[in-house]
């Protein structure tokens, strides 16, 4: 066989992934996802191994709940057929690895630079003086947005090509964020260091990279959590999905000027960030996951705690949000706005709620599961229309949904056994990915040992890395005071994409 | 109608009402306290993921800790994490935090440009800049102008432009590629200005002080005027600090 089939959190040798040369690799990777919606690429990299790139490509395959694992060697400077050419999804994939390499990808429509890494094979290129789409014509004029916005968030720029009022066009250059991330996890040796900048790739979902995080190390380090670990990093996990959700909710509710919702919603957060500061000592979960160890034990008293919390916010949370759903100057504003089509989100291979509120059925919670999702038979939320609409009634359906899922597990808290143990040392010459399904969707994040067991590779995958094609694609033909909204609606990270 | 005022009552009474005395829930790693216990310092040093923490006599750089509370769960009998969520000053060393100390960290009046009290200190604008910050920080600015926190009614606000506002708020640890538009901002706001760092990353770089893809060189060239500490900093430790920051005299009176 020409590739390796490997399950979530799985660890193999690096040597057990087949090296293939360029075109097989190209047909075999191209030839898993056309005509198989069920499959899309979690992953596609490539890193120095002595003078040559080697590209590593994983595709993930709901049905089969396996990952497809191919590998390629390259000259460092080389031109090579676009995956591109054939399939969408895998722009991002390659312009990063043009960026860093310097490979020229054939037939790539849009091989600009993503992030501006400090390691960029053409360091003349800098972030100010990124290549922007034009068009000419005398109806036109362009609007160009950031890097700093007007609002408390992340720097990153749009330029937009308007005619009157109507967006035809918006190019998203990132990059500002980028602070070196996947170096330094090489550069920084303990385990807790790399617990702590797992923690800090992006603020809003500690618990989801901190869990990949922790999989993965575990896994690489040949160590089976117990079940009260499993329980936390679940809890943890859609308790800030439920977080988010309320919080974002508030903020499509500022952008259209509904100052009631925006109020109620804003503090229906406070509630459970709290709670998760009474569990763990930080509003944002920072200091709650660590590899191998239960660091705060869930217990009675908390469990109490929460159900207070849920039956405190649940009559609250129903209120507003029905009346949110049925008022017809929100729904004007957000039925049938920024949609993005089923087939775009499938060709741009978007993840998470960013896929399944177009109807694409994607989440790592049922097709590569792991913690308790199992036990708790997860369905996915799906919308059909891929507007704005859509997306708003996802959060809120999931975060009932969450609540549900929190009130099983808290029905019968786990054995506290966690014995805290050190972990082994990682083995040699080893690969590991790990998937975990965020609030955004599908985090990935693969690591690659030497032969001493050190880190040679940490690969992180936010998934607004290949989401954000879908705001840009969301606001076209659309009025360009509805940006706000169409961004709010997806919330992707900026810090999470330029690592 | 009648069901929106329904909503509204619901609600109660959201906002606290002293935002200088109020408690947080549960457990919270705010100020540390470290007694004069022995233990093995070389361990306790180099367990710190932020190397934060010296030895002889220990101490604890707040403007370093990630307050990840690692060294409280390894060392309780050594370290203690107290409620206590007042931690910003406008003196760099303050931050460091040393063994058997327990004063409080505040805003030394005395050493506060005289012009901020008079200019700023009845109403305060600031632009906010995320530089590299990981959104965390940012969440937590934002919801300390939430209807609980509520910053709004001390005057203290975050504006749109640089040209609207008093000074600027950095967080995160300025990266190579904002290092130029965030010196384009601060240029753009009139004087007199103020800068303030919020969080450990604008602070010292947290994690990333060593990162090549960093560059600080911005906050070697003005002066800063408030520490915010904190991994996120709590939102009642933003409101606090600049309120000692710029009323300094009006409390005490």
């Amino acid at each position: 066989m020409n590739y390796i089939r490997i399950t979530n959190h799985q660890t193999i040798p690096v040597s057990d992934i087949p090296e293939l040369d360029y075109n097989s690799f190209f047909e075999l990777n191209t030839g898993f996802i056309i005509d198989h919606p069920e499959r899309h690429c979690v992953n596609y990299f490539g890193y120095h191994v002595s003078n040559r790139i080697k590209l590593i490509c994983c595709i993930a395959d709901d049905l089969t709940h396996e990952i497809y694992v191919s590998s390629c060697s390259t000259a460092i400077q080389t031109r090579l057929q676009a995956f591109t050419s054939k399939l969408l999804c895998f722009e991002k994939f390659e312009r990063e690895i043009h960026e860093n390499f310097g490979i020229d990808f054939i037939d790539h429509p849009w091989l600009k630079p993503v992030r501006y890494a400090f390691n960029r094979a053409d360091r003349t290129k800098t972030i100010a003086n990124y290549p922007f789409f034009k068009i000419e014509g005398e109806e036109l004029h362009e609007v160009g947005v950031g890097p700093i916005h007007a609002g408390i968030i992340e720097p990153g720029h749009f330029r937009f090509i308007c005619n009157g009022e109507q967006i035809l066009h918006l190019e998203i250059q990132l990059g500002y964020q980028h602070r070196g991330l996947e170096q330094l996890f090489l550069m920084k040796k303990s385990m807790l260091q790399r617990a702590t900048l797992a923690e800090n790739i992006t603020g809003d979902t500690v618990v989801g990279h901190t869990t990949a995080f922790s999989y993965l190390w575990e896994s690489l380090c040949g160590y089976q959590a117990s079940r009260d670990v499993h329980f936390s990093r679940t809890l943890a996990l859609e308790m800030e999905r439920m977080a988010i959700h309320v919080g974002d909710l508030s903020g499509v509710c500022t952008d259209i000027a509904y100052q009631l919702g925006s109020s109620v919603y804003g503090r229906l957060r406070t509630p459970l960030i709290n709670f998760m500061q009474e569990w763990a000592g930080n509003r944002l979960s920072k200091g709650l996951i660590r590899p191998g160890r239960n660091q705060f034990p869930f217990t009675t008293s908390l469990a109490n705690r929460l159900t207070e919390t849920f039956n405190a916010f649940e009559p609250d949370f129903n209120e507003i949000s029905d009346e949110f759903f049925k008022l017809p100057s929100v729904l004007s504003r957000i039925e049938r706005t920024g949609v993005v089509t089923s087939a775009d989100v499938q060709e741009i291979g978007a993840v998470g709620m960013t896929a399944r509120m177009a109807g694409i059925n994607r989440d790592i919670r049922t097709s590569h599961p792991y913690s308790l999702y199992p036990e708790l038979k997860h369905e996915p939320i799906l919308k059909h229309h891929g507007d704005v609409y859509s997306r708003v009634q996802i959060r809120k359906l999931e975060v009932n949904q969450s609540i549900s899922y929190l009130k099983t597990l808290i029905s019968q808290l786990p054995e506290q056994i966690s014995p805290n143990a050190d972990l082994n040392k990682p083995g040699a010459n080893s690969f590991t990915i790990s998937l975990v399904e965020g609030w955004r969707g599908e985090i990935c994040h693969c690591a690659i040992t030497d032969e001493k067991g050190e880190l040679a590779l940490y690969k992180i995958k936010d998934p607004s890395f290949h989401n954000w094609l879908a705001l840009a694609l969301s606001v076209r033909n659309n009025e360009i005071s509805d940006f706000p909204i169409c961004n709010k609606s997806f919330n992707f990270s900026y810090s999470g994409h330029d690592l | 109608m009648f069901e929106l005022y329904k909503i509204v009552f619901h609600q109660g009474k959201q906002f606290i009402p002293n935002v200088t005395t109020a408690k947080v829930p549960g457990i919270f790693r705010g100020r540390p306290i470290i007694n004069s216990e022995k233990v093995d310092e070389t361990e306790l040093v180099e367990l710190c993921p932020a190397e934060a923490i010296s030895a002889s006599p220990v101490s604890i750089d707040i403007g370093k800790c990630t307050f990840c509370g690692e060294c409280a769960l390894r060392f309780p009998e050594k370290i203690t994490f107290t409620t206590d969520y007042k931690i910003s000053t406008n003196e760099r060393e303050r931050l460091i935090i040393k063994e058997g100390d327990e004063k409080l960290v505040e805003v030394n009046s005395e050493t506060v440009r005289r012009e901020i009290h008079r200019v700023f200190g009845r109403s305060l604008k600031l632009r906010q800049i995320s530089a590299g910050g990981d959104n965390s920080c940012e969440w937590e600015l934002n919801a300390a102008n939430n209807v609980q926190f509520d910053m709004g009614r001390f005057g203290i606000e975050f504006v749109a432009s640089p040209r609207h506002a008093d000074g600027i708020v950095i967080t995160g640890p300025i990266t190579e590629n904002m290092a130029e538009p965030l010196r384009i901002a601060y240029d753009a706001v009139p004087d007199p200005k103020i800068i303030v760092l919020v969080g450990t990353d604008a602070i010292s770089g947290g994690l990333f002080a060593d990162s090549p893809a960093i560059d600080r060189g911005f906050l070697d060239q003005y002066p800063v005027d408030l520490y915010i500490p904190g991994n996120p900093a709590h939102p009642l430790t933003i409101i606090n600090g600049l309120l000692d920051l710029t009323r300094k005299k009006e409390l005490n009176r």
